[in-house]
C-alpha cells in the first residue's frame, strides 16, 4: 500500500543535530591527514581510518538513539540546521543537514557496515604496497557517503554525490597499472556522469521553480507543501507536471548511480577494484545512494498522486526497477567470475529496491536496502576471503570443495546466500523481499511487475545455488591448496552474518517496526498483522519459488564439479541462450557500436576542426602577422632606411659639389669676388636710377 | 663728356686691365702687379674727384691717395715677401699648382 | 678733353696692357713702371703735384724695384712651359670685362651730373704737411705703425729659416 505524504512538523535542532556535521567531516579530515602520510606508515593510516569511522559510528548511534527516544515518546523527528552558503543577488543558496528517521537509520547502517569493512581491509590489503593510499580513499569515500546521507540541501547532496563518484573512480582504478582497472574506473565515472547530467538539470529546474534547494526549511523547503503545490501547477512536456519531470530527471541520476538499466554497464566492470571496495561501495553504500536519493525526494516523486493512485514518475521508477531486476538476474546465471555474479546480483537487487520504492513507498524500499547492505557486504567479503584463500583465483570453475578448507567463510557465506535468496522466515532477505512483493501485488497500475519480481526471485535462488555449488562443494579444482583467512577478515563476516539474520525481525508484518519508525507512529507487536488477506498466500508463493530455485540449482550443479574447460550444464542444454546471457545481452556492444562510435567520430571531427579550422585560423593569423612584419621590414629597410640613406648621399654629394668650389686657387676666389662686386654695383646703379 | 668722366673712364679701364691680369696670369707676381694696377686706378679716381670735386681745399682726396700709396707700398712688400717664401717651399710661383687650401 | 689727356691715357693703358699681357715677367715689371709713370703724369695734370712725385718716388722707386727683385729671386724670368695664362683665363677675362662694363655704365649714366671743369686748386706742400699733422694725424700715425709692421713682417716672411731641419 502506498503511504501518503506525511508533513512532519519540524523540530528545533537538538545538540546532536548541531554536531551532526562531524559525522562526515571526521573521516574526511582523517583522509586529508592520510594523504600527507608516507606510504610506510600503515599502522597510522589504518588507525586513523578506523578511528575516524568509529567516531562517526558513535555519533550516528547517538543520533539514532535520539530519534528513537523521540519516536518512543510519539514525537516524529525532523531537525535541520541550515545556513546560507552563497548569495546570488537577492536569493541565497543554502546548505544544511537534517536529522530524521530516514537519515538516522542510514547513518547507522553506512558507518557500521563501513567500519566492519575497514577492519576487514586491514587483513585483505596487507600485502598491497599502497595500503595507506587505500585507506585515504576509503575514508574520503566514507565521509562523502555520510555527507550524502545527512544532506538537507539538494546541492550539498549533489556535491557529496560527486565526491562519492570520484572516490569510486579512485578506488575502482586503485590498481591503475592494470589497463582493465583503469578502463573500468573511467567507464564507471563516465556512465554515472551521464545520469548526473540529468540530475543536475533537475536540480537547476527545481531551484528555478521553487527558489530553494533545501529539503526542509520550516515550511519553505522544496519537499514541503508550498513548493510542491507550486511545482504541480507548472505543466511540463508530455503531460507531466514540473514535479513529475523533475522527479524523472532526479531518477535519471539515481539510475546512473544505482546501476539501473540502461546505465548498469559500469557496475560489473567495477569489480576490477579490490574486494573491500566492491563490498563497501558497490554493494552496500554507494549504489544504495541512488535509492536513498529517491527516498529523500519521495514527496516530490509522489506529488499529485490521488489516494491509492500513483504518479508517472513513480510508475517509471517501478518499471525500470522491475526490468533491471529480471535483466540482471538472467545475466548473472551465465557468469563465471565470482565477483561478477555478485555484481549482477547487486544490480538485480537494486532493481528490486527501486521497484519497492515505486510501488510500496519509502519504508519498503529502504528496508530492503538496509538488509541488502548487510548480506551483500557479507557475500562480497566472503568472496574476498575465498579469493584470498584460493591464492587470487576468481573463476568459480577453478574453485571447489572449499567448505572443508574454509569452514567459517563457508558458514557465513551460506547465511548471506540464503538471506539473498530470501529463505523463508529466518533470514532478513525474506522479509524485505516479501515487503516488496506485497507492494507489487497491490499495485494499482499493473500486475506485470509482480510476476517479473517473482521470476527474479527464482533466478536469484538459482544462480546463487550455482555459485555456492561451484565454489564450496565438489572437488577442489584449484591449482593450489586453499586456506582459511585470518581472524581480522573472518570476524567482520561473522558480525554481518548475525545481522543478516537478526534484521529480519524489525520488518515482519507482525511487528513492522521499521516502517513505523520511518513514518513516526507507534508500532506494536501484533500477530494479527499476518492475517491480512493474501499475505499468507504470498509468503507461501515466495517460499515455493525459493525452494524451486534452490532445488533446480542443486539438481543441475550440486555435487558435480565440472572442469573449467568443459561447457556448463545449462550451456549444453540451451547453448544459444547461454551465449546471450554470458555475453551480458550485448548491452556493452550496443553502446560500443552507437554511443562510443559516435563519440569516436565526434572526436575525429573535433580534432579535424581543431587542427584544420582553428589551427588554420591561428596559422592564418600568424601568417598575416608574419606578412605584416615582412612588409614592415621591407618598408623599413627600403623606404625609411633607403630614403634616409639617399638623403645622406645627396647631402654628401652636394657637399662634394660645394667642395669643388673651394678649389684652393686664389684666382677663382678673386673671380667670384669680382663677380659679386659687379652684381652689387649693378643693383646699386639700377636702384639709384629710379 | 666732362674731364672728370674721362678720368673716371681711364681709371675704370685701368682697373679692369689690372683685374684681368690678376685673374688670368699664372705667376703670382703678375697677380700682384695686377693688384698694384688696380690700386693705382683707384688712386687716379681719388685724385680726379679731388680735383673736380666741391671742396679741393680740404685736401681729402689728396690725403686719401697719399695714404693709399703708402699702404700699397707696404702691402706690396709683404706680398712679394710671401711670394718669395712660397717659392722657397714649392719651388714654383704657378698659382694653378697652389691649391693646398682646397675643400 | 685735351690732347695731353689722350696721350697720357694711351700711355698708361698701353703700359697696363703690356704689364698683364707680356710673356716675360721682367718685361711686365718694366711695363708696369711705364704705367706708373703715366699715372704720375696724370697726377701732375690734375694739379696734384705732391701725389705725382710721391707716386714716382714710391711706386717707381720702390714698388717696381721690389717687383723686379721678387722676379729675380723667384726665377720668374724663365718662361713657364704651360703658358703664362691660367686654365680659366676666359672666365677671368669675362669677369674683368663685366667689371669694366658696369663701371663704365655707371660713369656714363651719371656723366650729366658730374661737375664741369673748375679752376685748379692752389695746394702747397706746406698745406699738405699741416694737414698731415693736423687733421690727418691719426691716419699718419697708423700708417707709420703699418709701415713698421709691414717692414718687420716682410723681413720675417722672407727670411731663410736656417734653424729648421730640411
Amino acid at each position: 500500500m502506498q503511504e501518503s505524504i506525511s508533513f512532519t512538523p519540524q523540530l528545533a535542532a537538538s545538540p546532536i543535530t548541531g554536531i551532526l556535521w562531524l559525522i562526515p567531516a571526521v573521516p574526511m579530515v582523517a583522509s586529508g591527514g592520510m594523504a600527507l602520510l608516507k606510504q610506510a606508515k600503515r599502522k597510522t593510516a589504518a588507525s586513523l581510518a578506523i578511528g575516524s569511522l568509529s567516531v562517526s559510528l558513535l555519533l550516528s548511534l547517538a543520533a539514532f538513539a535520539h530519534v528513537v527516544s523521540n519516536w518512543a515518546n510519539g514525537v516524529a523527528t525532523r531537525e535541520t540546521v541550515n545556513f546560507a552558503w552563497i548569495q546570488v543577488g537577492a536569493t541565497n543558496v543554502d546548505l544544511g543537514w537534517v536529522l530524521d528517521p530516514l537519515s538516522a537509520a542510514m547513518l547507522v547502517m553506512v558507518s557500521f557496515v563501513g567500519l566492519l569493512i575497514f577492519i576487514y581491509s586491514v587483513g585483505y590489503m596487507e600485502h598491497d604496497g599502497n595500503f595507506t593510499r587505500f585507506f585515504c580513499f576509503l575514508s574520503l569515500f566514507a565521509g562523502s557517503m555520510l555527507g550524502v546521507v545527512i544532506a538537507n540541501s539538494l546541492l550539498l547532496l549533489f556535491m557529496c554525490w560527486e565526491l562519492v563518484g570520484l572516490t569510486s573512480y579512485l578506488l575502482i582504478g586503485f590498481w591503475y597499472q592494470k589497463p582493465a582497472a583503469a578502463a573500468a574506473a573511467k567507464k564507471a565515472f563516465i556512465t554515472t556522469r551521464v545520469g548526473d547530467v540529468f540530475f543536475l538539470l533537475g536540480i537547476v529546474w527545481l531551484f528555478a521553480q521553487t527558489g530553494t534547494l533545501l529539503f526542509y526549511n520550516h515550511g519553505t523547503g522544496s519537499m514541503e507543501a508550498g513548493a510542491l503545490s507550486a511545482l504541480l501547477m507548472q505543466p511540463a512536456a508530455l503531460g507531466l507536471t514540473a514535479a513529475g519531470a523533475i522527479g524523472l530527471l532526479i531518477f535519471a541520476g539515481a539510475a546512473g548511480k544505482s546501476g539501473q538499466f540502461p546505465l548498469h554497464v559500469w557496475l560489473p566492470d567495477a569489480m576490477e577494484g579490490p574486494t573491500p571496495v566492491s563490498a563497501l561501495i558497490h554493494a552496500a553504500t554507494m549504489v544504495a545512494a541512488g535509492v536513498y536519493l529517491i527516498a529523500r525526494v519521495y514527496p516530490l516523486m509522489q506529488a499529485g498522486a490521488l489516494t491509492g493512485g500513483t504518479t508517472t514518475a513513480l510508475t517509471v521508477v517501478t518499471w525500470v526497477g522491475a526490468f533491471t531486476a529480471v535483466f540482471a538476474a538472467l545475466i548473472a546465471v551465465a557468469q563465471n567470475d565470482i565477483k561478477r555474479i555478485l555484481a549482477y546480483s547487486t544490480v538485480s537487487q537494486l532493481g528490486y529496491m527501486m521497484a519497492g520504492l515505486g510501488m510500496g513507498g519509502v519504508a519498503v524500499g529502504m528496508f530492503h536496502l538496509i538488509t541488502h547492505a548487510f548480506f551483500k557486504a557479507l557475500l562480497f567479503m566472503g568472496a574476498g576471503s575465498v579469493i584470498h584463500g584460493s591464492h587470487e583465483e576468481q573463476d568459480v570453475r577453478r574453485m571447489g570443495g572449499l567448505k572443508d578448507k574454509m569452514p567459517l567463510t563457508f558458514a557465513t557465506y551460506a547465511i548471506g546466500m540464503l538471506a539473498l535468496c530470501g529463505f523463508p522466515l529466518l533470514f532478513s532477505g525474506f522479509w524485505s523481499k516479501d515487503g516488496i512483493l506485497e507492494a507489487a501485488r497491490h499495485w494499482s497500475v499493473a500486475r506485470t511487475p509482480f510476476y517479473m519480481l517473482v521470476f527474479g526471485a527464482l533466478l536469484t535462488a538459482f544462480y546463487m545455488t550455482r555459485q555456492v555449488a561451484y565454489v564450496f562443494f565438489g572437488e577442489s579444482r584449484g591449482k593450489k591448496q586453499a586456506h582459511e583467512s585470518p581472524k581480522v577478515m573472518t570476524t567482520p563476516l561473522a558480525i554481518l552474518a548475525f545481522f543478516a539474520v537478526a534484521l529480519g525481525a524489525i520488518g515482519t508484518p507482525a511487528w513492522p517496526w521499521f516502517k513505523a519508525f520511518l513514518d513516526g507512529h507507534a508500532a506494536s507487536f501484533d500477530m494479527q498483522g499476518f492475517s491480512e488477506p493474501g499475505l499468507m498466500l504470498l509468503m507461501g508463493t515466495s517460499t515455493v519459488v525459493v525452494f524451486l530455485g534452490l532445488g533446480l540449482g542443486w539438481m543441475i550443479y550440486g555435487g558435480k564439479s565440472p572442469k573449467a574447460e568443459e561447457p556448463d550444464a545449462l550451456e549444453r542444454a540451451v547453448p544459444m541462450v547461454w551465449g546471450w546471457l554470458r555475453d551480458r545481452l550485448y548491452v556493452d556492444e550496443l553502446y560500443e557500436g552507437t554511443v562510443i562510435a559516435f563519440y569516436r567520430w565526434w572526436g575525429r571531427v573535433a580534432d579535424w576542426l581543431d587542427r584544420r579550422v582553428w589551427g588554420g585560423l591561428v596559422a592564418g593569423v600568424a601568417w598575416l602577422f608574419a606578412g605584416w612584419a615582412r612588409l614592415n621590414r621591407f618598408l623599413d629597410t627600403n623606404v625609411v632606411d633607403g630614403s634616409f640613406d639617399k638623403g645622406c648621399d645627396e647631402l654628401s654629394s652636394s657637399g662634394g659639389l660645394l667642395a669643388r668650389m673651394q678649389s684652393g686657387r686664389v684666382q677663382s676666389y678673386l673671380r667670384i669676388l669680382a663677380l659679386a662686386v659687379v652684381a652689387l654695383t649693378a643693383i646699386l646703379i639700377w636702384s639709384s636710377r629710379a | 663728356m666732362t674731364p672728370l668722366a674721362g678720368f673716371l673712364l681711364v681709371a675704370a679701364l685701368l682697373f679692369s686691365i689690372g683685374l684681368a691680369g690678376a685673374l688670368t696670369r699664372r705667376n703670382a707676381i703678375l697677380v700682384l702687379i695686377g693688384i698694384e694696377l688696380m690700386l693705382n686706378a683707384a688712386n687716379l679716381n681719388l685724385i680726379a674727384f679731388w680735383r673736380y670735386g666741391p671742396h679741393p681745399e680740404l685736401l681729402t682726396g689728396m690725403m686719401f691717395a697719399i695714404f693709399s700709396i703708402a699702404v700699397a707700398a707696404a702691402e706690396a712688400a709683404v706680398g712679394l715677401g710671401l711670394v718669395i717664401s712660397i717659392h722657397r717651399h714649392a719651388h714654383t710661383t704657378d698659382l694653378d699648382q697652389m691649391n693646398r687650401m682646397k675643400g | 678733353m685735351s690732347f695731353v689727356f689722350y696721350l697720357l691715357a694711351a700711355l698708361t693703358v698701353a703700359g697696363g696692357l703690356a704689364a698683364v699681357l707680356l710673356k716675360n715677367t721682367v718685361h711686365c715689371a718694366l711695363a708696369l713702371t711705364v704705367a706708373f709713370a703715366g699715372l704720375a703724369f696724370f697726377y701732375l695734370n690734375l694739379d696734384a703735384q705732391f701725389a705725382g712725385f710721391a707716386q714716382i718716388l714710391v711706386y717707381i722707386g720702390a714698388v717696381a724695384i721690389l717687383v723686379v727683385f721678387a722676379i729675380l729671386l723667384t726665377k720668374g724670368s724663365e718662361t713657364p712651359k704651360d703658358g703664362v695664362f691660367s686654365k680659366t683665363w676666359l672666365a677671368g677675362l669675362a669677369v674683368a670685362a663685366g667689371v669694366f662694363a658696369v663701371l663704365g655704365w655707371a660713369v656714363l649714366q651719371t656723366a650729366p651730373m658730374l661737375p664741369k671743369a673748375t679752376a685748379a686748386p692752389a695746394v702747397t706742400v706746406g698745406q699738405i704737411g699741416n694737414a698731415l699733422v693736423d687733421r690727418y694725424v691719426l691716419p699718419l700715425e697708423i700708417v707709420a705703425v703699418l709701415l713698421t709692421v709691414a717692414l718687420i713682417g716682410a723681413v720675417i716672411v722672407a727670411m731663410h729659416d736656417k734653424e729648421r731641419t730640411r
